[in-house]
């Protein structure tokens, strides 16, 4: 695992602590790096903003009424999980062009992340459709249409990196599938927009929003990508921070640790591709020193983790 | 004669599975008309290299040169100058055995003359109109010679070539894959004594580790024994 | 195995010219006898094979396949035939109009064509198809032009059964009359059907759940196209005088063609790789 300029601040940290002196890093602090905790406490403090704006500040909506606030939620929701979509199809070509498995973990991080706040959107969508028309699903709103086409889409893509075992190729055709889709995400809006009447509230698309509620939705916008960028930094350290774990474990436990379990996550040390020689840090499990004949015990000065391992 | 650069070239090559390797720290030289001998028990990574050397797998780490082409970078400069019998024939079932090395032929920018020639050369002439599905399995291993062949690869990867072809059938392939064919070959053999000796170069493969690399004629037995132990 | 852009951009791989000086060549003549290995006179021109040559190949061989073993194409035929007996007692209709019947339709010829999607690349999976094309000097992407070719041939002859049956079982209006226009449109779903299904079928033949994955996937990338060929059709199946030009749909159903195949085939390589 290399450190980018983008990588997460939990893994900086623990290779800074791990690379630069025998000094012993205190476990809490290799894994939660200082960046990070500012990060989440940004977010809540946006998060919060966001929502007292929402519910106190931004005035009630003439028709509407109380519920149209959902609108501060439901959107700035949408639009940062489908970001995160079409930001995994960029990661997923960057994996395809480097071959290093910390793209591909980037990307299934990104899916994962904007899976979630798309079930929340479908949520709060469904919620507003209620409030509005009096369905929990209406078919002829092109916008939460699409929405579930995609949703369907993506969550397939665990299921296909679940059926596939050598990880390599699980990682490339990961890749494959979320550049496909994210370049589908656009295609799909358009195609349904086209089928459907225009019913969906088109707040946004009238461009006169009133002063109070387009800042009371920009400040959401923010507040959720925030949110998104904070979520995904925290599964990206505890993915890393899970797999030095297991790194670890198969150093004390040498040949006879348990052969690795069928799991739809990316690898991070094995199978980094051809690319990775050449990238500083980049072989940090045992056999990725290109050394021939070399046991796994002297790949111990390779890793990051090494010097705590009694 | 010029200094010809080498046909095979690897220097420390890695391959891994997952997290296992099959292959971890490989490094050979073979000159051009040699032949190498892979030797191993099963799972030792032999048929990784001879994928590897295809151009079929991409190394993890080290340098791969194959007829001074380097890989992965410069694969597309070698295909079409390797040929591989693998495990599998690569045939179609349900095509006959012409249908299969015509198909091979299309790609690889040969004449239907040479299909010929080569089915000729295998002794299938007869029994090439027949689906693949219905030939005998050593039939079938004579058809895949002939697929191997077909566009006179400069580089043979044999992997047990003689495997399910009786003495004769044996000896009808020899021109094609033998030593007197005079192309470069890298031959994967489960039989010792054989695989020695018709190699110039034996090497040893042991958990994807080099066990054993040396001329052919300075091999002893009980080393290329202790590979299986 | 790293892509090489350059390559993509003449369409063809570079082969080195072959026959370095003072490579040997396979001696004339054996112990075998006259029948052995004849001269071969001067050494094979190699050229490495143009596209159209390649993917032409790849067709043939796919087409031969599919007659020897007759597994996709009448499995198919057959399939819709039952679905459509089956919409019959579901919907409990004698017969069918519009929006209906072009639903009926075009969900039956999506579900015929996930069979043979399915089936796209399993002889190559299993046969070592893939190996064949990886080891020639070749531009991969013949493959997926190839198989999507193939797969347009059999959607095609899917709805020469199929579309007849339909107008005799279950159409209300007659089918004369809309069957020039229908066919424009179907054609642009069957190359749609064809690319789409060519890449998810690759994508999902080397996973343990191909059966369940491609159809998982496809379905959901094949909305645009269900969408458009519906509201095509629609008009075309009812029995009033057809008004409206449906240019809008075929417009959407073209595009999504031609973005959809782009797609497929910039990331179509990584799928071939092991």
């Amino acid at each position: 695992m290399s450190t980018g300029s983008r990588q997460p601040a939990g893994s900086t940290e623990i290779r800074r602590g791990a690379d630069q002196s025998p000094r012993q890093t205190q476990p809490r602090g290799a894994l939660y790096g200082g960046s990070l905790r500012t990060l989440s406490i940004a977010s809540v403090v946006m998060v919060g903003l966001a929502l007292g704006m929402a519910f106190f500040y931004a005035p009630e909506e003439a028709t509407e009424g109380f519920l149209q606030r959902i609108f501060y939620l439901h959107v700035p929701l949408a639009i940062v999980c489908l970001s995160g979509f079409v930001a995994a199809g960029a990661m997923a070509i960057m994996h395809l062009r480097t071959r290093e498995a910390r793209w591909d973990l980037r990307s299934y991080v990104a899916i994962h992340m904007s899976l979630i706040f798309g079930v929340g959107v479908l949520i709060c969508g469904s919620i507003w459709a209620k409030g509005s028309w009096g369905h929990w699903w209406v078919w002829s709103e092109p916008t939460l249409v699409s929405f579930l086409i995609v949703i369907l889409l993506y969550a397939t893509y665990q299921p296909l990196r679940f059926s596939i075992e050598d990880p390599e190729r699980q990682a490339r055709y990961a890749s494959v599938f979320a550049i496909t889709a994210g370049a589908f995400v656009p295609l799909n809006f358009i195609a349904v927009r086209l089928s459907t009447a225009y019913l969906h509230p088109r707040v946004l698309g009238t461009g006169k929003l009133p002063g109070p509620m387009a800042l009371t939705f920009v400040i959401s916008l923010i507040a959720f990508a925030l949110l998104y960028v904070t979520l995904w930094r925290f599964e990206m350290t505890a993915k890393h921070a899970r797999w030095q774990l297991k790194a670890l474990r198969r150093r004390l436990s040498g040949e006879d640790a348990p052969a690795r379990r069928r799991s739809a996550e990316p690898e991070l040390g094995a199978g980094l591709g051809t690319g990775a020689p050449g990238v500083p840090g980049a072989g940090v499990g045992p056999g990725a020193d290109p050394a021939p004949g070399l046991r796994p015990e002297p790949a111990l000065t390779t890793n990051n983790l090494g010097r705590q391992a009694p | 004669m010029p200094r010809v650069p080498p046909a095979l070239k690897l220097d420390r090559v890695v391959r891994r599975y997952g997290e296992r390797e099959a292959l971890a720290g490989v490094s050979l030289e073979l000159a051009q008309g040699q032949t190498l001998g892979v030797l191993g028990s099963n799972g030792a990574g032999k048929t990784t290299l001879l994928r590897l050397l295809a151009t079929l797998l991409s190394p993890h780490a080290g340098g791969v040169e194959v007829l001074g082409a380097s890989l992965p970078s410069q694969a597309w400069a070698v295909r079409g100058r390797i040929g591989l019998l693998a495990h599998e024939p690569l045939l179609y079932r349900e095509l006959t055995a012409r249908e299969n090395l015509t198909f091979h032929a299309r790609l690889h920018g040969v004449g239907p003359r040479r299909v010929e020639e080569v089915l000729e050369a295998v002794g299938m002439t007869m029994r090439a109109a027949e689906p693949v599905r219905t030939l005998s399995r050593g039939m079938v291993q004579r058809v895949a010679v002939a697929r191997a062949v077909l566009h006179d690869p400069e580089l043979l990867l044999l992997d047990e070539p003689r495997a399910n072809l009786d003495p004769a059938a044996a000896e009808l392939v020899e021109p094609l894959i033998g030593a007197e064919s005079g192309r470069t070959r890298v031959i994967v053999s489960h039989d010792p004594r054989g695989g020695v000796a018709e190699a110039d170069l034996v090497l040893g493969l042991r958990g994807g580790r080099t066990a054993l690399l040396a001329p052919a004629e300075q091999v002893r037995q009980e080393d290329v024994m202790e590979l299986y132990r | 195995m790293s892509v090489q852009p350059a390559r993509r951009l003449d369409g063809e791989p570079d082969n080195r010219p072959h026959g370095s000086p003072g490579e040997p060549h396979a001696g004339p003549g054996g112990p075998t006898g006259p029948g052995g290995e004849p001269a071969r006179g001067p050494r094979h021109p190699k050229t490495p094979p143009r596209l159209p040559a390649v993917v032409m190949a790849l067709l043939r061989k796919e087409l031969l396949v599919e007659l020897r073993t007759l597994e996709s194409v009448p499995g198919m035929a057959l399939f819709s035939l039952s679905t459509f007996v089956v919409f019959h007692f579901a919907l409990n209709r004698s017969s069918v109009e519009g929006d209906l019947a072009a639903g009926i339709l075009l969900v039956t010829l999506l579900f015929a064509g996930m069979l043979g999607i399915n089936r796209l690349f399993v002889a190559d999976e299993e046969q070592g198809g893939f190996d064949a094309l990886l080891l020639a000097p070749v531009d991969r992407s013949a493959m997926l032009i190839a198989k999507a070719a193939a797969m347009t041939i059999y959607l095609v002859v899917l709805e020469i059964v199929a579309v007849p049956a339909f107008g005799l079982l279950l159409l209300g209006s007659s089918l004369g009359n809309a069957l020039p226009d229908l066919i424009g449109v179907l054609a642009l779903v069957d190359v749609g059907l064809a690319v789409i299904g060519t890449f998810v079928a690759a994508l999902a033949v080397k996973t343990r759940a191909r059966d369940l994955i491609g159809p998982l996937i496809a379905l959901p990338l094949l909305v645009p196209i269900a969408i458009g060929a519906s509201r095509a059709c629609a008009p075309l199946l009812s029995s009033g005088p057809h008004t409206g030009s449906g240019v809008r749909w075929l417009l959407l159903i073209g595009l999504y063609d031609l973005v959809f195949g782009l797609i497929a085939y910039a990331v179509f390589d990584f799928l071939l790789e092991d």
